[in-house]
Formats: structure tokens, C-alpha cells, sequence
């Protein structure tokens, strides 16, 4: 045991076992040890249940408990690393609409730590894209702008961040947790060693130590986890789309733009991009994670002509279509549409869950909705439960009424 | 061609529940998987190899006790497991993780592909797989939702993204990280389960591998857990039954209201 990054003190164990009701994993059991001259039970931690959180170690009024972890290499100046960024992507010169977002939680948190917001834009022909920027918040852009970044290469893209982060030293980059975000962010982290902290949905400071405390959604969105980067920096997370507020725009805002040189010839390319093949979305909006109303439908819709009905819903609101699982297997609806743990998650306004019983594997993609309709027949089962509105019922009889309603609304 | 395939083995998370009273996870009971992307990782792997002939070993960083998932991998098609199973390996963030792994590909050596799911559904964060490919300094592409074609030097790849796809090609060796929309994973033969039965998993350990251990498990994460805690359960509101018509008028009144219609 002694060996193990985590170990009980057998010595001032008192057995108490106010560790074993802190742990949330269930991993630390209380054993009797009659040879004690006090008869005192010991804490027995299972390594194959510790995630090392640490609740133990704080829990533990007789310092019984330690975390040996080996800090003598992180010995940098973290004074040197000033600034909060957002890493401003663009696809096809278009900015990203999570950017907005993450540069009004940049400004907050840049105004906390008393420092600047800088927006790092990497892309062909876009320097007048940093204006947008600007009028958003940014203080700073530093652009990287040539003709190599004209599509999204993690070769590329992850050497000039991480040339620019070596060179500025930010405190503090936060991400957007899209496919581009999701690919690269994490080699750029490896790169400069440091941590990454994926998909947070809420972000604070700890003034006295400059931590970033990262809260981030565990075990399926079951638990939440704050994570920090104590000992390295810049401290790295991403940050899913509409988690965070659009940053406003204000028109005229000046800032600095800083044109970075980037010795092209340094940047190694083992990729090639041949092409881009653009998805043909039908009539009604198919980008579910991208909308303010959802209507979703699971296994009680039953048929594949049922998701006519859902469409005809979602079409009056200009939302999209969602699906459960259980919807795409039975191949009522294509992937795409597939919300929850194995699908996208989704943080619309109103969320319209027609037929689906709300197992967690679904719950986890969509509870954090502003409002959830939930429309079933079995108002016992979990998506009723959670529910703003749960509505009771055949949804063959009620969603028809919805539309007529809305419809004779809309005519008067 | 040599294939690696990194799986991962995790709690089987639809059915993992919370304890309100007491905060706590339930885990009794509760079973250990392959970590469902992976089961993509591995039957592509396995086509690869059908495709160009070569041979998949597949790699897991984890207890004695996830052996499990690299017989399972064996029956599904792979030729080989290996099981990086050392107490110095606990603990481990994304990054200390992606170089354990990087680690045990390097000793194995003499690789042509690196295939990972495109995440674990535990942790649920992609970043693993591009990790281990900077730390191999090999190029990668994620979100591979097709091979169109492969040979010796280089690999032609759909890359799925929210608004389409790229096509991307890339020299050889390089990882992949896969969607589920590459492929549907077979089941396996009863022949391949009594292969995978008696097949003799490799088991290494941060010493074997030439791992240094500071950057390995706990000593190696630069990210730490300060806490944990239950999310407040979302409660309901109201509810609604009787009459759809005067269901529906109600409920779309509730919406006018808020001014979402």
C-alpha cells in the first residue's frame, strides 16, 4: 500500500470513517483491527474505485490520509503568464458561433484577474473578421492569416498556437468543444504541457492563486467535477456551444490588432486536404445544436411516419428534429438527429421530448435546456418527472392540437 | 500493415445512479464494457487489416481485471492484447494517460496505424486520441467517418464535421480517431471466443515499457480534481392532463407568455 499514490496512515487512522461518507465513489470501507489496543476500525481504500479527487484527504480531521504527488518538476514562473484568450475559429471565414460566446465569459473572467481579452485568429484572408471581434470584447486580436490556413489541418493549426502561446504566455485559453476545437486543442495542450480540461459549464477564479476552477459534467453527466491546472500553465479548457451567453456588440470598440508573423516554412504538414463536402439539410433545420427549439421524438412515436408530425411541429417554429436512441436504431430518423450520451448534446430554449421515456443516456444530451415539454402517455416515466410541462397524453392527439392552436394563434 | 487499436475499458454509464441521500454513485452491480466507441476502434481495425492484410493488436491502460476487454477485442477479430497494468499508472488525466499509451506503442514499435474511438463515454472529452499522436509526433485525423483508401504511404479519410465532410489524405504512420458512423461492429464467432479464451494477454508495466514515472498516473497530470459534487436534480413543474385540446391551449399559452412563440 505504501507504494500507491494514495495511503492511509495506519498510525493516526482513527477509524471514524468520515472519509468513507465523503467518498463518492464508494471506494474506501472500514475494516475492523482487533490487534489496536483501541479496537479502532482502519479506512481501506479500493484503487480500482479511487478517481483521486481528494474529498478524503480534506475529509480527514487526523491527516491520516495522503496523496503523494510528485510537484518538484513543475517549477515554472507562473507570473510570466498574463492574459486571457479565446481561440477565435473560423471554418470556411466564418467565425464560430461558440467564439461569441466564450468572449463574453472571457471578458468576466478577464476583468476578474485585472487583465486583457484577446481573441487569436487563424485563417486565410479573415483579417477583417477582427473587427467582429473587437466589437465583441476582445482588447487584442493576433491574427495569423496565409493561405496555408484556408482549411482546418491539426498539423498546422496546432504548430502556429502553439509557436504564438510560447512566445505570449497567456494565463488562461478557452476553446470551443467543436470537432476543430475537440481535435486539436488537446495536441496543442500536449505540445506545450499543460493541462485541458474538456467541455466545462461553469468557469471561475480563485483570486488568491489565479486557479482556473473548471467545472466540467462526470460519469455521463451524473456527477460534476471542478478540475484546476495548479502547477501548469496557460490552464486550457473548451467549452461546449450555447453553454455560455453571447458576448453584445458594441459597434466602433477599438482594440489592438497584432499581425503575427509566422515563418511558414517551419510548419510541418503531413496532412493534405483534398475536399469539402457539404451536408444537404432538408427544408427544416437539421442542426439540432445549433437551434432555440427541438422537437424530439423516441420509441412511442412508434412509426417512421410519426416524425412527419414531429417535422410539421418543429417547421412552425422554425426549430429542428431530435431523436433518441431508440428512434435511430429503429431507423425512424438519421443519425444526425440523435441527442445523448452516444448522439449531441443540446441546450436549446424549449425542448419538445415526444414519446421518450428520458433514460439518462438521453437525459444527459438535453437536461440542461432552458424549458422541456415532455409529452407521454406514461406520466410515471423519468422525462415527465423532469419536466417544465409535462403534458399527459397520446402525442398523436396532442401535437395536431398544438398546431392548430399555434396556427389559429398566428392567423389572428 | 500493423494496427493498434487503444481501448478503454469504463462503468457502463446508462445505468450508473446517483444516491441523493448520500451523494454517492451506486457501483454495486454495476458492469464494466468496452467503452462503446471503441467497439468502432476495433472492428475498423479489423478491416483494415482484411483490407491489406497486416496485423491488430489491441492496447489498455487499466486494472488486472480489464483484460476482459482486450479477450473480447481478441473475439471481435484483433490478433493480440496488451494490458499496461502498474500502480504508477493511476490517476491519470488525458495527458498523463495519452503518454502511457505513447509509451507502450513506441516500445511495441514498428507501427503503420494508431486506431482510438473518438472518445470514452465516462469521460467523454476526444482528447486521448490526438494526444497520443503528438506525443508519437505522427500526424492524426479525428472524426474519421470513412477510409476511402489506404496503402502503403498514405491514407485517404472522410472527416465528419458539423457541416459536412472533409476529405482529408495523410502519410503513413498516422492515428484515426473513429465516429460511430464508420461501420457496425460484428459479433463474434464462437470459433473467435475460443481463440480469445485461450489467448495469452501481455501484460507490461511502466518499467517494461520504459515509461518515467513522474509522468505517468497522478504524478504525470497536470489536471487535478478539487471537488465533486451531485448536480441538483432538475424538478418539474406542472403538469397537464385531460382534454388535448385544452393540454395543447394550455401549454402553448405558457409559451406565448414567455414569448417563444
Amino acid at each position: 500500500m505504501a507504494n500507491s499514490v494514495i495511503n492511509v496512515l495506519n498510525d493516526k487512522c482513527v477509524g471514524c470513517g468520515q472519509c468513507a461518507m465523503a467518498c463518492s465513489f464508494g471506494s474506501i470501507s472500514m475494516v475492523e483491527r482487533f490487534e489496536h489496543p483501541k479496537k479502532f476500525k482502519l479506512a481501506v481504500i479500493d484503487l480500482n474505485k479511487c478517481v483521486y479527487c481528494g474529498t478524503c484527504f480534506q475529509t480527514c480531521k487526523f491527516n491520516s490520509i495522503e496523496i503523494k504527488k510528485d510537484v518538484s518538476r513543475y517549477d515554472i514562473d507562473k507570473s510570466e503568464y498574463k492574459g486571457v484568450w479565446v481561440y477565435a475559429e473560423q471554418r470556411h471565414g466564418k467565425i464560430a458561433d461558440v467564439v461569441y460566446e466564450l468572449l463574453s465569459e472571457g471578458k468576466r473572467l478577464s476583468k476578474k484577474l485585472e487583465t486583457i481579452l484577446s481573441a487569436v485568429l487563424i485563417g486565410d484572408n479573415i483579417k477583417l473578421k477582427s473587427q467582429d471581434l473587437i466589437n465583441r470584447g476582445a482588447e487584442k486580436v493576433y491574427i495569423c492569416d496565409d493561405p496555408v490556413f484556408v482549411e482546418f489541418q491539426d498539423d498546422i493549426y496546432t504548430s502556429v498556437l502553439t509557436q504564438l502561446i510560447k512566445k505570449e504566455k497567456p494565463e488562461i485559453i478557452l476553446m470551443g468543444a467543436t470537432n476543430i476545437g475537440r481535435s486539436f486543442a488537446s495536441r496543442v495542450a500536449a505540445r506545450v504541457h499543460t493541462g485541458l480540461t474538456a467541455d466545462c459549464t461553469s468557469l471561475e477564479i480563485d483570486l488568491e492563486t489565479r486557479n482556473f476552477q473548471q467545472t466540467r459534467p462526470a460519469f455521463g453527466g451524473n456527477i460534476m467535477a471542478t478540475i484546476l491546472t495548479p502547477y501548469h500553465r496557460p490552464q486550457m479548457c473548451t467549452v461546449r456551444h450555447k453553454v455560455f451567453k453571447e458576448a453584445k456588440v458594441e459597434s466602433g470598440r477599438k482594440g489592438e490588432i497584432v499581425d503575427c508573423k509566422i515563418d511558414i516554412a517551419t510548419l510541418v504538414n503531413r496532412t493534405k486536404f483534398l475536399g469539402f463536402i457539404k451536408d444537404e439539410g432538408s427544408s427544416v433545420n437539421n442542426n439540432i445544436s445549433d437551434t432555440d427549439i427541438i422537437v424530439a421524438g423516441g420509441r412511442g412515436v412508434g412509426k417512421f411516419e410519426g416524425f412527419k408530425l414531429l417535422k410539421d411541429l418543429a417547421g412552425l417554429f422554425g426549430g429542428a428534429v431530435g431523436a433518441s436512441k431508440a428512434a435511430v436504431d429503429s431507423e425512424w430518423v438519421s443519425y444526425s438527429h440523435q441527442v445523448g450520451q452516444t448522439g449531441k448534446t443540446v441546450t436549446p430554449k424549449v425542448y419538445i421530448a415526444c414519446g421518450i421515456s428520458g433514460q439518462i443516456h438521453h437525459t444527459v444530451g438535453m437536461n440542461s435546456s432552458d424549458i422541456i415539454i415532455a409529452i407521454n402517455k406514461d406520466a410515471s416515466c423519468p422525462m415527465m418527472q423532469i419536466a417544465t410541462y409535462a403534458l399527459e397524453g397520446d402525442l398523436y392527439e396532442i401535437i395536431p392540437s398544438i398546431i392548430k392552436e399555434i396556427k389559429s394563434i398566428r392567423c389572428n | 500493415m500493423n494496427i493498434i487499436v487503444c481501448i478503454k475499458q469504463v462503468l457502463n454509464t446508462m445505468n450508473v445512479q446517483i444516491d441523493h441521500e448520500t451523494g454517492r454513485l451506486k457501483r454495486d452491480g454495476l458492469e464494466s464494457i468496452i467503452n462503446p466507441f471503441d467497439e468502432y476502434a476495433i472492428e475498423e481495425g479489423v478491416r483494415i487489416k482484411e483490407r491489406v492484410g497486416g496485423r491488430v493488436t489491441t492496447i489498455t491502460m487499466g486494472p488486472p481485471q480489464a483484460e476482459v476487454i482486450l479477450r473480447e477485442a481478441i473475439a471481435k477479430g484483433a490478433d493480440e492484447g496488451v494490458l499496461l497494468s502498474d500502480r504508477a499508472f493511476s490517476g491519470a488525466d488525458t495527458l498523463a494517460t495519452s503518454y502511457t499509451l505513447s509509451a507502450a506503442i513506441r516500445f511495441l514499435g514498428n507501427f503503420d496505424i494508431v486506431v482510438c474511438g473518438k472518445q470514452a463515454s465516462d469521460g467523454d472529452t476526444a482528447q486521448v486520441g490526438p494526444g497520443i499522436a503528438e506525443m508519437l509526433d505522427i500526424p492524426h485525423v479525428a472524426y474519421v467517418k470513412k477510409i476511402e483508401s489506404i496503402n502503403d504511404k498514405t491514407i485517404k479519410v472522410e472527416r465528419a464535421m458539423e457541416d459536412g465532410y472533409d476529405l482529408i489524405e495523410s502519410s503513413l504512420p498516422v492515428l484515426l480517431t473513429v465516429a460511430k458512423e464508420i461501420n457496425s461492429p460484428r459479433v463474434a464467432s464462437l470459433k473467435r471466443k475460443m481463440i480469445a479464451k485461450k489467448a495469452i494477454i501481455k501484460v507490461l508495466d511502466a518499467a517494461a515499457i520504459g515509461a518515467d514515472v513522474k509522468k505517468t498516473g497522478l504524478n504525470g497530470s497536470p489536471t487535478q480534481v478539487m471537488k465533486i459534487f451531485v448536480p441538483q436534480q432538475r424538478t418539474g413543474r406542472e403538469k397537464f392532463t385531460g382534454e388535448p385540446s385544452k393540454i395543447a391551449a394550455a401549454v402553448v399559452k405558457r409559451l406565448l407568455d414567455l414569448s417563444l412563440i
